[in-house]
């Protein structure tokens, strides 16, 4: 791996944010809302009203608004919340720290989850083990998180009272209290990631165990256990890195949902009442961190790949 | 096409696929003639009822009949989901065969502006658009179209990457035609059974983000019997039955599970390998 394929990685980042920055300016500029109409009221006056367009630099052509926008943004200014009147970009980096938690909690419970299953579901193909696991896997891939989450909610918190409903602790205030609110949207987050990567591990692996070396291995006398620990296991894995990196798109839209339902004042929450409110600056800086956390774990993907496997050069 | 069919039935994920989704499809088309009761009747006396021989899968907070309002919702959730499916396949379709069939510099942009776009989870991405257009069935279509565009750009690409290297394209190529006849007429026809595989898969994804956008109360608006709403409608009342949120639920369920199920089975009969 060549200091130059990491700098192209890193330049696609960049392009990415360019993007990004493009389209959620893009659509926020077409959003049918008017900050200063929302910041004075319906009922200001036209002289208050083009006074505040002036100072916020609204009468600007919106080539100039944009650059504005991203001037500001590479001094790492993300505006004025439109409802708070508070700086967007430390409340959203909070909201992060929190959604990250839940994030890699749920990555965390798939990985012990997913690839044991994905295993036994390989060795045992066409056996009721698999038969199980591939049930399983699409009845978790179908069931959307809402769904999940006010079935968990419904039966854990209401029913048998194991667990409370929804809530939010800080861990560093309460650790036992913090952890019994997070199991349920860990659960919920993780049962779709866990049906998808199980059944991605299942059939690289199916396709590994069907090479050549594998065979030549066992051909020398290894045992299962050791081809499969040596060997399949190795090569069958490696991608999983990849879909996982992926995955994480989805992961996040999951934790919209699931900590909306959950009242976790996470980033999704705070995207969600930042887009109810048409918080123009608020939905700008929220979606911009969500897309630098995706774009950074593919490329954190993509090198630690790069670096395991010895046989990809890149250039 | 028999052949074809009988191949995708041999299959358990085929059959029962093919099953679930026929189901489904009766319940599109017929849905509003089969529905024993008006879905929108409110009978106060007979609320949170459970399973009866009149409501066959009893009533919800407002005494109405659950089972006819997942007859006519279906038609709400899963039209919708085919439709906008097809739609960004469509967009997606056209933009990577394009894209695989210019090659070079213009393919290079076009992938990692894809690339970038997809960085926006597709759920944000639905709800940024529907916010933009405002709350609607039509516009949450639209949204759910959009971001689904990017995605099958990419997947067509790679297809269609292979495709390019026929010889049939190098032949129309040195015949001189033009490069939207090689790309519509050479090249789309012959991506097109890997696309419909993935189309059918996505269909499930679809419906789970409509009723996903409907329940942040962004999709189909009360009174309607969207099953993501039936469900956000529900959550309310689950302490006092059960029923009225299980069924929605198992309904998206069902259709989800159906079309992945389809689709894999689809996948294994148009490519038959081991």
């Amino acid at each position: 791996m060549s200091p130059n394929y990491i700098l192209k990685r890193l330049m696609m980042i960049v392009y990415t944010l360019f993007v990004v920055s493009l389209i959620v300016f893009a659509i926020t500029q077409v959003l049918p809302a008017d900050a200063a109409v929302m910041m004075l009221g319906e009922n200001a006056t036209d002289e208050a009203l083009n006074a505040l367009r002036q100072s916020m630099g609204l009468d600007a052509p919106i080539w100039a608004q944009y650059g504005h926008w991203l001037g500001s943004l590479l001094q790492g200014d993300f505006g004025t919340s439109l409802r708070t009147g508070q700086p967007v970009g430390p409340i959203m980096f909070e909201a992060l720290g929190r959604s990250l938690l839940l994030a890699v909690l749920s990555i965390g419970l798939m990985l012990v989850l997913a690839i044991p299953l994905g295993i036994i579901a390989a060795i045992r193909r066409g056996k009721v083990a698999d038969m199980v696991v591939s049930l399983v896997s699409y009845a978790g891939v179908s069931l959307p998180e809402f769904v999940t989450a006010t079935l968990a909610v419904l039966f854990f918190a209401d029913l048998m009272k194991w667990l409370p409903p929804t809530g939010y602790v800080p861990l560093t205030e309460n650790f036992v209290d913090g952890i019994r609110y997070l199991v349920l949207p860990v659960c919920v987050i993780s049962i779709i990631l866990i049906a998808h990567v199980s059944r991605m591990v299942r059939s690289e692996l199916v396709d590994v165990l069907h090479t050549d070396y594998i065979r030549a291995a066992r051909m020398k006398g290894l045992s299962g256990g050791t081809v499969l620990r040596r060997h399949a296991l190795r090569n069958a894995l490696l991608p999983t890195i990849t879909i996982v990196a992926l995955d994480v798109g989805y992961l996040l839209g999951g934790v919209i949902v699931v900590e909306e339902i959950f009242a976790i004042p996470g980033i999704g929450r705070q995207l969600i009442v930042a887009i109810q409110a048409r918080d123009l600056p608020a939905i700008q800086a929220g979606v911009l961190i969500m897309a630098a956390t995706y774009s950074i774990v593919n490329f954190v993907a993509d090198i630690l790949y790069a670096w395991l496997d010895k046989r990809i050069q890149y250039d | 096409m028999i052949e074809f069919l009988k191949r995708l039935l041999r299959t358990p994920q085929g059959a029962i696929g093919v099953t679930l989704v026929a189901l489904v499809l009766v319940a599109v088309v017929l849905g509003p003639t089969l529905a024993p009761h008006d879905p929108e009747a409110l009978s106060p006396l007979a609320r949170y009822k459970g399973p009866s021989t009149a409501f066959w899968l009893g009533t919800d907070q407002y005494g109405r009949d659950i089972f006819s309002r997942l007859l006519i919702g279906a038609r709400a959730t899963v039209t919708m989901a085919v439709f906008a499916t097809i739609v960004g396949t469509l967009i997606g379709a056209i933009v990577g065969t394009a894209s695989a069939f210019m090659g070079g510099r213009a393919d290079e942009f076009i992938m990692r502006t894809i690339d970038a776009v997809m960085s926006i989870p597709s759920l944000l991405f639905a709800l940024l658009i529907v916010n933009l257009l405002g709350s609607s069935t039509i516009n949450a279509l639209v949204a759910v179209a959009i971001a689904f565009a990017p995605g099958m750009a990419r997947i067509t690409r790679s297809v269609a990457l292979a495709v390019r290297k026929q010889d049939y394209v190098n032949a129309a190529i040195a015949r001189g035609e033009g490069s939207s006849y090689i790309v519509m007429r050479e090249m789309l026809p012959n991506v097109i059974a890997p696309i419909v595989v993935e189309m059918t898969i996505r269909v499930s994804f679809a419906v789970m983000l409509f009723a996903t956008l409907s329940f942040l109360g962004l999709g189909a608006q009360p009174p309607a019997a969207e099953w993501g709403l039936m469900v956000s409608e529900a959550r309310r009342y689950m302490h006092l039955s059960a029923g009225i949120l299980i069924w929605p639920s198992a309904a998206i369920a069902i259709v989800a599970v159906g079309f992945n199920l389809l689709g894999d089975g689809l996948r294994d009969a148009l490519n038959p390998r081991t």
